[in-house]
C-alpha cells in the first residue's frame, strides 16, 4: 500500500487554528520509447512526485475566506514544510470571499472504477521497445506509398494520487495507462501527405498496433493528390476523432465556473432547446470504458453521471465546490486539476454523445454531397468558447454520391458553435472511446462555410 | 547547484557502459503567479521545481532519466537508468574533466523575490479598473501575473560546463464584452525575460485598455470573409505567421528525418526577395532570449532566409552532430523532465522599406490583421493556420469594419512567395510554442507586410 495517504494526512494535521488545509499528493512513473528506422531513437524513464497545498484562512466577522496555494515537485519533508508555509502566506493576500471553501463529504458513495493494470509493472523494457518497432514495421510495410515514418512511440505510465483535507476528505486513487502512436508520411512524386494513428489503454494488453498502423496509413495515403476546394456552403461530416475535439471545446461552455463568471453562451439557458432533439450529452466518469474514468474528482468527491443535454434541451452544468456555491447549487463532483501544480476547477472527464443508428458509410450515403473532415488544425486559435465563433483548418475528402471522393487540403470550415448544435443532421452509431475527455462518433452538420479558393 | 567533482563523477558513471556523450541538465525553478478574476484576487500561488535530467547518447540512441534528487546518490541512480540503453562492451572508461565555472548573473535588476506580494497584486487591481473604465459593455475581466526564476546548469562529457539564470515576467488581461450580438473576447499580454523593472517602463493600464478595446470593437464586428484575399498583417501583430509558415519547417529534426517541405532547399529562393528571416536568441529582454541554450551552447543570431534565399536550418547538438557541424544554439527543453530538441528562440522578419500606411492604401480589398492569436503547422505538407483576434476589412485602401475571429490557412512556401510588401515598422510579441508535448517561451517579430492572397476562413460568402 502506498504511503501517500498517510503523508497527506500528516500535512493536513498541521493546520493552525481555524484554517482549512487540503493536501494533494501525486507520484508517477513514466516510460517513453521512440523508434526511428528500426532503431531506438530515445528511451526515457523517470519517476516524479509532487505536492499541491491549499490553505484557506477563515474571515473574521463574516467578511469571507481567503485562499492561498503553493506547490513543489518533491515530497521531501523540508520541501513540504516550506510549501505549506508558502500557501499559508499566499492566503493572506486573497480577496475575502464567503464562497471560497474546501469540499466537504457529501454522502455520495464512490463508484469504484478499476483503472490499474497489474501487467504493466511486469513488462520488460525490451518488450516495450519491441512493440514500438513492430508498429513502425507495420506502417512501413502496409502500403508502397508510405515513404517515411516520422515517429513511432510506445509510452506508459502509472500514477498514484492521495488527497486529504481538514474538512474530512480522504481519497486515494491510482491508474495506469499505455499508448502506441505513429505518424506516417505517404508520398507520390513531389506530393507528401501525413496521417497519424494511435491505440490507448490501461495496459499493454489492450494496445493494438494494427489499428494504430492501419489508421495512420489510411489517413496519409487517401490524402495523396489533395487540392484546395472551392469556397461555398456545404454539409460537413466530421470523423469521430474530430468530434471528440469538438465536444471538448463545447464542454468548456458547460463548466459552472464559466457560467457563474459570465463566460458561457449557455448561461441562463437551462431548460431551453440548444441543440437538435437527437442530441443527448452526458459526462459519466463512472463508465470504465471512458479514457477519463475516475472514482473521485479533484476535490475528493465521488465522480457521478451528469446529464448536460437531453433531447436537445440544456439540463445542467458541471460544478466544483466553489463555483457551485457561487451559482447557488452543490458540486456535481466535477472538479478537475492539472496535477499537483494546479488548483481545482470545474470540467468534464468523460463526455459521451448518445450514438445514433447509422454507421459512417450510412451517414455519408445519407448526406450525399459535402465534405468529410478527417482532421482539423488551429482549434486553439480559431474556436472561441465564449463567443462561439468557430473556424478551423481542415483536411479530408469530398463526399460525392454518398461516397468519399477526391482529397481536399488547405481549407477551413466555419460556423458558430451555437448554430452547429442546431444544425446536426446525423449522429453516428460508431462510438469510439478516445483519449482525452470525450468519446466521439461520426457527426454530420449542415450548412457550414467551406473556405478554399 | 552541483559541485564540479560531483558532476564529473556522475558523467563518468553515465558512460561506464559505453556511449558517445553524457550530459547533466540541472534546473531550479521558482515561480509565482497571481490571478484576478470576477473582481477578486482569487489566487496567489507559488511553485518550486528542482531536479536534473541525464542523457546518454550511444550511436543513434538516446537514453534519458530524470530525478528530483540532486544529491550525488540521486544523480548516480539517474545516470545508471539513462545509461541502460548503452550496449555492453562500450569504451568503458572515460575521464571527464569539466571546464572552469564562470558566474552568470540573473536577467533582472529587480528580482521577483525582492518585490512584495502586495506590490505585485496592486498591478492586477489597477488593470481590472482600467479595463472596466473603458465601457459598460466590459462584463468580465481576468488579469494574470507571473514571474519565474530559472537557474540551469549544463555539464557534458566533452567538458562543457555552462550556467544560466533567467528571470521572466509576464502580465496578461482577458476582457469579455457583452452586447446585443452576444459576447466577444479581447486579449493582450506582456512577457519579457526581465524582472519587475519592466513595470517602470510598461503601463499595465495600457495593456488592459488594449484588451478591452479588442473585445469592444468586436461587438459590432461582422463575420470574416470566406475565400482567398489579400491580407495585411500589422507590425507586431504576432509574427506567428513566420513561426508557422516556415520556422518549424526549418528545424533540423524535421530536416534530418525528411519530414519538412524545406528539405534540400538551401541556396534556393523559398520566399519573396523582400523577406529576410532571422532566429535570434541573443536579443536581451525578449521572451525567447537566453545566454546559453538548454544544451549549454551560447545563444546566437542565425540568418535563416536572406532576401528570399534559404541560408540555413536551426540545429541542436544531436542533429548537428549527424551533419558534422556545430549546434546553432537552438537546443531547448521545457524542463529537466524533458529531452532537448530543436526549437526557435526569437524569430524575426527584418524591416523592409515600405510605408505601412501606403501598404494599406494600395490594397483595394482585403483583410487587415491587427492582432493574431495562435497557429499550427504540418511541417511535411507546409499547410498552416493562424488565427486572428483583431481584424478589419480593407475597402478601397481604407481600414473599415471590424471582423469576428477566424483562422487563415495557407501553405508555407506559397505564402512566403506571395509577400509583396514589407514595411519599416518592426515590432515584437511574445508567445508560447508547443512541439511534441513541450512548451517553451518564444518571441516573434515582424513589420507590417502584405500577402497578395491567402485563404480567410470566415463565414461570410
Amino acid at each position: 500500500m502506498s504511503e501517500l495517504p498517510d503523508l497527506a494526512r500528516t500535512i493536513v494535521e498541521r493546520a493552525e487554528g481555524s484554517e482549512a488545509v487540503e493536501a494533494y499528493l501525486a507520484r508517477g512513473h513514466d516510460t517513453e520509447i521512440r523508434v526511428f528506422d528500426g532503431e531506438v531513437e530515445s528511451l526515457s524513464s523517470a519517476t516524479s512526485a509532487g505536492v499541491g497545498i491549499r490553505v484557506i484562512l477563515p474571515g473574521e466577522s463574516g467578511e469571507g475566506n481567503r485562499l492561498g496555494f503553493a506547490w513543489a515537485g518533491s515530497l521531501d519533508a523540508d520541501v513540504v514544510d516550506a510549501t505549506l508555509a508558502e500557501a499559508r502566506d499566499n492566503a493572506r493576500y486573497a480577496t475575502p470571499d464567503p464562497d471560497v471553501v474546501l469540499a466537504e463529504p457529501d454522502g455520495r458513495a464512490a463508484v469504484e472504477v478499476d483503472l490499474w493494470d497489474e501487467t504493466l509493472e511486469k513488462l520488460a523494457t525490451q518488450e516495450k521497445v519491441a512493440m514500438a518497432l513492430e508498429l513502425e514495421r507495420a506502417v512501413r510495410g502496409a502500403d508502397p506509398h508510405i515513404r517515411q515514418v516520422s515517429s513511432a512511440d510506445y509510452g506508459d505510465g502509472s500514477v498514484e494520487v492521495a488527497l486529504a483535507s481538514t474538512t474530512g476528505i480522504t481519497a486515494f486513487t491510482r491508474r495506469t495507462s499505455a499508448f502506441l502512436s505513429v505518424s506516417a508520411i505517404a508520398g507520390e512524386g513531389a506530393d507528401s501527405q501525413t496521417g497519424g494513428g494511435f491505440s490507448v489503454g490501461r495496459g499493454p494488453g489492450s494496445l493494438d498496433p494494427d489499428v494504430a498502423a492501419h489508421d495512420a496509413v489510411l489517413r496519409a495515403v487517401r490524402m495523396l493528390g489533395a487540392t484546395k476546394a472551392k469556397s461555398g456552403r456545404c454539409t460537413v461530416v466530421f470523423d469521430p476523432r474530430v468530434v471528440s475535439t469538438l465536444l471538448s471545446v463545447i464542454s468548456s461552455a458547460m463548466s459552472g465556473e464559466a457560467v457563474v463568471k459570465g463566460r458561457s453562451f449557455f448561461a441562463g439557458r437551462l431548460g431551453e432547446s440548444i441543440a437538435v432533439p437527437s442530441v443527448t450529452l452526458v459526462d459519466d466518469p463512472t463508465d470504465p470504458r471512458a479514457y477519463g474514468a475516475a472514482t473521485y474528482d479533484a476535490e475528493g468527491l465521488a465522480c457521478r453521471r451528469n446529464a448536460l443535454i437531453e433531447a436537445g434541451v440544456l439540463q445542467g452544468f458541471l460544478y466544483d465546490t466553489v463555483s457551485a456555491r457561487r451559482g447557488g447549487t452543490t458540486s456535481t463532483g466535477s472538479a478537475v486539476r492539472g496535477g499537483y501544480a494546479g488548483t481545482p476547477g470545474a470540467g468534464c472527464r468523460a463526455l459521451v454523445l448518445e450514438p445514433g443508428h447509422l454507421d459512417q458509410d450510412a451517414v455519408l450515403a445519407s448526406v450525399g454531397e459535402g465534405l468529410f473532415v478527417q482532421s482539423v488544425t488551429g482549434v486553439h486559435s480559431g474556436v472561441n468558447a465564449v463567443s462561439g465563433d468557430f473556424s478551423v483548418g481542415a483536411e479530408g475528402l469530398m463526399i460525392r454520391d454518398g461516397k468519399l471522393a477526391e482529397p481536399v487540403r488547405e481549407v477551413t470550415v466555419a460556423s458558430t458553435l451555437q448554430r452547429m448544435l442546431q444544425s446536426i443532421l446525423h449522429i453516428g452509431s460508431d462510438l469510439q472511446w478516445l483519449p482525452g475527455i470525450a468519446a466521439g462518433q461520426t457527426l454530420a452538420i449542415a450548412d457550414m462555410q467551406l473556405s478554399g479558393d | 547547484m552541483i559541485e564540479s567533482p560531483v558532476l564529473e563523477r556522475v558523467l563518468h558513471e553515465a558512460l561506464a557502459r559505453g556511449g558517445d556523450m553524457a550530459e547533466i541538465f540541472a534546473e531550479d525553478r521558482q515561480s509565482q503567479g497571481a490571478a484576478l478574476d470576477d473582481r477578486r484576487i482569487e489566487e496567489l500561488s507559488s511553485g518550486r521545481e528542482r531536479g536534473a535530467g541525464i542523457r546518454v547518447v550511444v550511436g543513434e540512441t538516446t537514453g534519458f532519466a530524470h530525478t528530483a534528487d540532486l544529491s550525488e546518490a540521486g544523480l548516480l541512480a539517474a545516470a545508471e537508468a539513462a545509461a541502460a540503453v548503452a550496449r555492453e562492451g562500450g569504451s568503458g572508461v572515460r575521464t571527464v574533466v569539466l571546464g572552469a565555472r564562470s558566474a552568470v548573473g540573473p536577467t533582472a535588476t529587480e528580482m521577483p523575490e525582492s518585490v512584495t506580494k502586495a506590490t505585485k497584486l496592486e498591478l492586477l487591481g489597477r488593470a481590472d479598473d482600467a479595463a472596466r473604465s473603458t465601457g459598460d459593455a466590459i462584463s468580465q475581466v481576468q488579469v494574470g501575473y507571473g514571474d519565474s526564476r530559472r537557474r540551469v546548469l549544463i555539464a557534458n562529457s566533452d567538458g562543457l560546463l555552462a550556467e544560466d539564470d533567467l528571470v521572466r515576467t509576464r502580465f496578461s488581461v482577458v476582457c469579455i464584452a457583452t452586447g446585443d450580438t452576444g459576447m466577444q473576447t479581447g486579449y493582450e499580454s506582456l512577457a519579457r525575460t526581465e524582472g519587475f523593472e519592466v513595470f517602470e517602463r510598461v503601463d499595465v493600464d495600457e495593456i488592459a485598455r488594449v484588451a478591452a478595446g479588442r473585445a469592444l470593437s468586436k461587438l459590432s464586428a461582422r463575420p470574416a470573409p470566406s475565400g482567398e484575399l489579400p491580407v495585411v498583417l500589422a507590425g507586431g501583430s504576432g509574427g506567428i505567421l513566420f513561426h508557422e509558415a516556415c520556422g518549424h519547417g526549418l528545424e533540423a529534426d524535421h530536416i534530418v528525418k525528411d519530414t519538412s517541405v524545406y528539405v534540400g532547399q538551401i541556396g534556393q529562393m523559398v520566399a519573396s526577395p523582400l523577406v529576410t528571416l532571422v532566429d535570434d536568441g541573443t536579443v536581451g529582454g525578449e521572451w525567447g532570449a537566453f545566454r546559453v541554450d538548454d544544451e549549454g551552447r551560447p545563444a546566437a543570431r542565425n540568418v535563416l532566409i536572406e532576401n528570399g534565399v534559404l541560408t540555413d536550418y536551426m540545429w541542436d547538438w544531436l542533429r548537428a552532430r549527424k551533419e558534422g557541424r556545430l549546434s546553432s544554439g537552438n537546443g531547448r527543453r521545457q524542463s529537466y523532465q524533458h529531452l532537448p530538441m530543436v526549437r526557435m528562440t526569437n524569430t524575426f522578419v527584418l524591416a523592409g522599406e515600405s510605408d505601412p500606411d501606403e501598404i494599406v492604401a494600395q490594397t483595394p480589398k482585403g483583410v487587415y490583421v491587427a492582432k493574431l492569436g495562435g497557429g499550427q503547422v504540418n511541417t511535411t505538407t507546409g499547410d498552416f493556420v493562424f488565427g486572428t483576434t483583431e481584424a478589419y476589412l480593407i475597402e478601397n485602401g481604407h481600414i473599415t469594419e471590424p471582423l469576428r475571429d477566424a483562422n487563415l490557412i495557407g501553405n508555407g512556401p506559397e505564402v512566403l512567395r506571395r509577400i509583396d510588401a514589407v514595411a519599416t515598422d518592426f515590432a515584437t510579441t511574445p508567445g508560447t510554442c508547443g512541439k511534441d508535448g513541450q512548451s517553451v517561451p518564444v518571441g516573434c517579430g515582424q513589420p507590417t507586410l502584405r500577402i497578395s492572397g491567402v485563404t480567410v476562413g470566415g463565414t461570410a460568402a
